[in-house]
């Protein structure tokens, strides 16, 4: 590494920089070409295609070799990628875009409208998580010439809607490479990606690594690295040695652990922050299993709201990284947040206990009220602090609570397929508009084992309604006034509890330039990325 | 011959254990909740239930498990070892990848903790109860009680951190370009401290059993008899101590190979190697069950061939055990 390094400083013009520190400054203002870039790569998945699967893990690689009609600029608005302009009929049911021309494959073959049809239509409409929620009254999509795709919906679709659900959940894959290949999902190619952005896919070591070299035909022109290399990194320790060893850049989403992530925030030579993580927001959650039916009284759940200190719990578990949430949207939502003056749940622990008496829970034996089994789902350590939290805070109003701690698919099984829970906590992640995300979560009549949906029981006839109308509301302020009764509804009536709001955190070189510049910046292509020496 | 007829016959021995584990292994993880499809799903960060039922049927989830059992077994029998769900291609091609860092890894770690376990020992007995002894015995002692992920982490922060001699972790500089003994001696740099923190426990049994044996086996008649006819000290302890004392040290490289792969769990996760070890223990998380049947399968395998070759090196070592097998 240290022989490699100096090596290549030799042969880079940077070296007088280095020596002469007043032009260093000046020396970084231009990007340097070449370098190569390693990020830490905490969960491997099954496949890369965008396409196929939304995930934050799918889009920290192959965001750099595919790429979406649309994404976000640094403000948070759309700006086109393989799109360049959109238009939609007032009746919000036929959505066309302009594509863009002179792009072309990985492989040398022109990206055209036949590689949008295929992907919305067989891919989308077909397999992708999220997507299949998003496009199920797309009917078709109409191709009158190469650069023109014309999407054709059954109800209407909110433009605003669509282009803030298209930078995750409209990446387009090369139609050659998939049609007449057998089943999409087995396809090679998911595994060894095509695309047409600035990076090209070069080698998947499972276990180890992937790598991707700068794509020099990219049509905004060569990016500036060489190189990036993803490293397969599952311990957060080890992540964090490494990083301070100098073998990683970057490891994006908070996949550090908290202290660690503190810890390197006071060391100069690296950057940490949630900047550039603003659209992958996320909330911490108390679900209640309203089967039960000591939880279906609404005094029962207020009690338990208002028994759990969270400023307390923020202050000293999570630190910088997190703040009070107010609801469903969270506050970085500037479209859709409708402040924080709906019903809220401050800490009250006498209010807790009134509640409990309302309710007819009174103290039995040992002064335990009710007995409640939380599960938490296992991913990052701040959702299993916070059940510890919980059960030490209800114990203190009389309410008995045992964590059940399971594994990922453990979890998924016992909550959402079987309801075998009382309490459930994990993460809300808010996808830029709440219909793509959130809204899932409270509307009814969700088939049982499709996780991350209303699977508490909850069935709410005036809220369905205003879920229904918002996600075909074509007007921008008419669709934000129903989300705002959307949230004023699910906060008063408690259905599922999130007070507690986060962005992801971002720990990178300080040698790294142009980063964290768009508020998906992890998933986004690093087209202009470089770094200092 | 008579050594292969002994190895064929300890492998008919072995298969009937073999797949009474596997059974086991595959019954027990029926009790853990929720199956690859809801490991997928939590993966993906989501999906609708019509989603989840289509790749239920397409792994062959939806059938029950004696089905699943009954079919797997058959192709077992057939030597396909089956298809992995989540890493999408054959099990065989899956374990085939992460078996080289393994077997490097145990290799080396077993070579050192046995090399100089073995030095260690016998500088040990031939002082015995002076202070070479107490020293060798007292350091061999703390590497036997440090748990072995801490001694790594430690390692780690010392050698990496803050001195920067050897790399965290990988099994190469991906970002050096070296080619031919270069890449040879940057994936030994790789292995340096992996391989100190899975041997030192090993090394630290094998330094006690070494002088343990040669301190039994210098009070024995036939030592006394060639001190007697005037042989010297070195020669002595080469030709007549050393290789008797070696056999409980061959026994126990036997008996280690297993305990080894389940160390190399914690090993491959701090230095984040791409090995078997991971790779079962991910498995699990994924309820991947082919492939962690397949990797018992390997592993088991891995085991039988060690202990051969144990037999192999045992008959060498001391004729009279395959005169009288």
């Amino acid at each position: 590494m240290n022989f490699t390094r100096r090596a290549a400083l030799m042969t880079s013009a940077a070296i007088a920089a280095n020596v002469v520190d007043p032009f260093k400054a000046f020396a970084q203002q231009t990007p340097r070409k070449g370098g190569v870039f390693v990020v830490h790569y905490g969960a491997e998945q099954r496949q890369l295609n965008p396409s196929l699967q939304a995930s934050t893990g799918v889009y920290i690689i192959s965001g750099k070799i595919l790429e979406p009609l649309v994404d976000l600029d640094a403000a948070g608005n759309p700006v086109g990628v393989l799109a360049t302009s959109w238009e939609s009929t007032p009746d919000g049911k036929t959505i066309t875009f302009k594509l863009r021309q002179g792009v072309t494959w990985h492989d040398g073959k022109p990206f055209t409208s036949a590689d949008v049809q295929f992907t919305a239509m067989e891919m989308w409409k077909k397999i992708l998580n999220y997507g299949s929620t998003l496009q199920l009254f797309l009917t078709a999509v109409d191709t009158p010439d190469p650069h023109t795709a014309i999407f054709r919906y059954e109800r209407p679709m909110p433009l605003n809607l669509l282009l803030r659900a298209l930078p995750d959940l409209g990446y387009i894959s090369p139609r050659h490479l998939y049609e007449g290949k057998g089943d999409i999902r087995q396809n090679p190619v998911n595994l060894a990606p095509v695309g047409t952005g600035p990076f090209k896919f070069v080698q998947y070591e499972r276990g180890q690594h992937i790598i991707a070299d700068r794509h020099d035909g990219y049509w905004k022109g060569p990016a500036n690295l060489d190189r990036i290399v993803w490293r397969v990194i599952t311990d957060r320790a080890a992540a964090a040695a490494q990083m301070e060893a100098g073998q990683l850049h970057y490891s994006p989403f908070s996949g550090l652990t908290i202290s660690d992530m503190a810890r390197l925030g006071k060391d100069p030579r690296f950057v940490v922050s949630t900047k550039g993580n603003e659209g992958n927001a996320r909330t911490n959650t108390l679900e209640f299993n309203f089967r039960r039916k000591e939880l279906a009284d609404i005094k029962v759940r207020q009690a338990i709201a208002h028994a759990i200190n969270v400023p307390f719990f923020i202050e000293n578990f999570l630190g910088d990284f997190a703040k009070l949430g107010t609801g469903p949207i969270p506050s970085v939502s500037t479209d859709f947040y409708p402040g924080a003056n709906t019903p809220q749940y401050p800490y009250d622990k006498a209010k807790a206990i009134k509640l409990l008496d309302e309710a007819g829970l009174r103290p039995g034996a040992g002064g335990t009220r009710l007995s409640l089994r939380l599960l938490p789902a296992p991913w990052g350590e701040d959702v299993s602090l916070w059940a510890t939290f919980i059960q030490q805070s209800l114990g203190e109003v009389g309410i008995r609570v045992e964590v059940v701690r399971n594994d990922g698919g453990g979890f998924l099984k016992s909550v959402y397929a079987d309801h075998a829970f009382d309490l459930a906590t994990g993460w809300h992640q808010y996808r830029n508009d709440p219909a793509v995300s959130t809204t899932v979560w409270y509307r009814s009549g969700q088939p049982a084992g499709a996780p991350w949906t209303n699977q508490w029981g909850v069935a709410d006839a005036t809220l369905d309604k205003i879920i229904d109308d918002a996600a075909t509301e074509v007007d921008p302020a008419k669709r934000k006034a129903l989300y705002a009764d959307f949230v004023k509804r699910a906060n008063g009536e408690l259905m599922i509890w999130m007070p507690i709001e986060q962005i992801f955190v971002t720990v990178i070189t300080a040698k790294a330039r142009n980063h964290s510049n768009t508020p998906r910046w992890g998933s986004s292509s690093w087209h202009d990325l470089w770094l200092a020496e | 011959m008579r050594i292969f007829s002994l190895a064929g016959r300890r492998l008919a021995a072995s298969i009937p254990t073999l797949f009474l584990i596997l059974i086991g292994v595959f019954l027990l993880l029926q009790f853990a909740p929720g199956d690859t499809v809801d490991a997928m799903m939590a993966q993906m960060g989501g999906g609708d239930a019509k989603t989840a039922e289509d790749l239920r049927r397409f792994y062959g989830l939806d059938l029950s498990v004696s089905a699943q059992l009954g079919s797997y077994l058959w192709r077992l029998v057939r030597f396909d070892l089956g298809f992995s769900a989540i890493y999408g291609k054959p099990v065989a091609t899956v374990i085939a990848e992460r078996l080289p860092a393994t077997i490097l890894l145990m290799t080396a770690s077993l070579s050192f903790a046995f090399f100089f376990g073995l030095i260690l020992g016998v500088v040990a007995a031939r002082g015995v109860n002076k202070w070479p002894d107490t020293l060798i015995s007292t350091v061999g002692l703390i590497f036997y009680a440090t748990p072995s992920f801490w001694f790594g982490l430690m390692a780690i922060v010392v050698f990496s951190i803050y001195l920067q001699w050897l790399p965290a972790g990988g099994l190469s500089d991906i970002t050096s370009t070296a080619t031919g003994i270069w890449a040879v001696l940057d994936t030994a740099r790789h292995l340096v401290l992996p391989t100190l923190t899975l041997g030192l426990i090993f090394l630290a049994i094998y330094l006690r059993i070494m002088r343990a044996s040669m301190l039994e086996v210098l009070n024995l008649d036939f030592v006394r008899t060639a001190r007697s006819k005037g042989l010297d000290e070195t020669r002595i302890i080469t030709r007549h101590v050393l290789r008797n004392a070696l056999l409980p040290m061959v026994t126990l490289i036997g008996l280690q190979a297993g305990t080894m792969l389940g160390g190399s769990v914690v090993v491959e996760s701090v230095f984040s190697l791409p090995g078997l070890g991971r790779l079962a223990y991910e498995s699990v998380v994924q309820r991947d069950l082919n492939t962690l049947l397949g990797i018992i399968f390997v592993s088991a395998l891995l085991v039988i061939t060690v202990n051969f070759i144990v037999d192999l090196i045992y008959a060498r070592l001391d004729p009279r055990i395959t005169s009288g097998a």
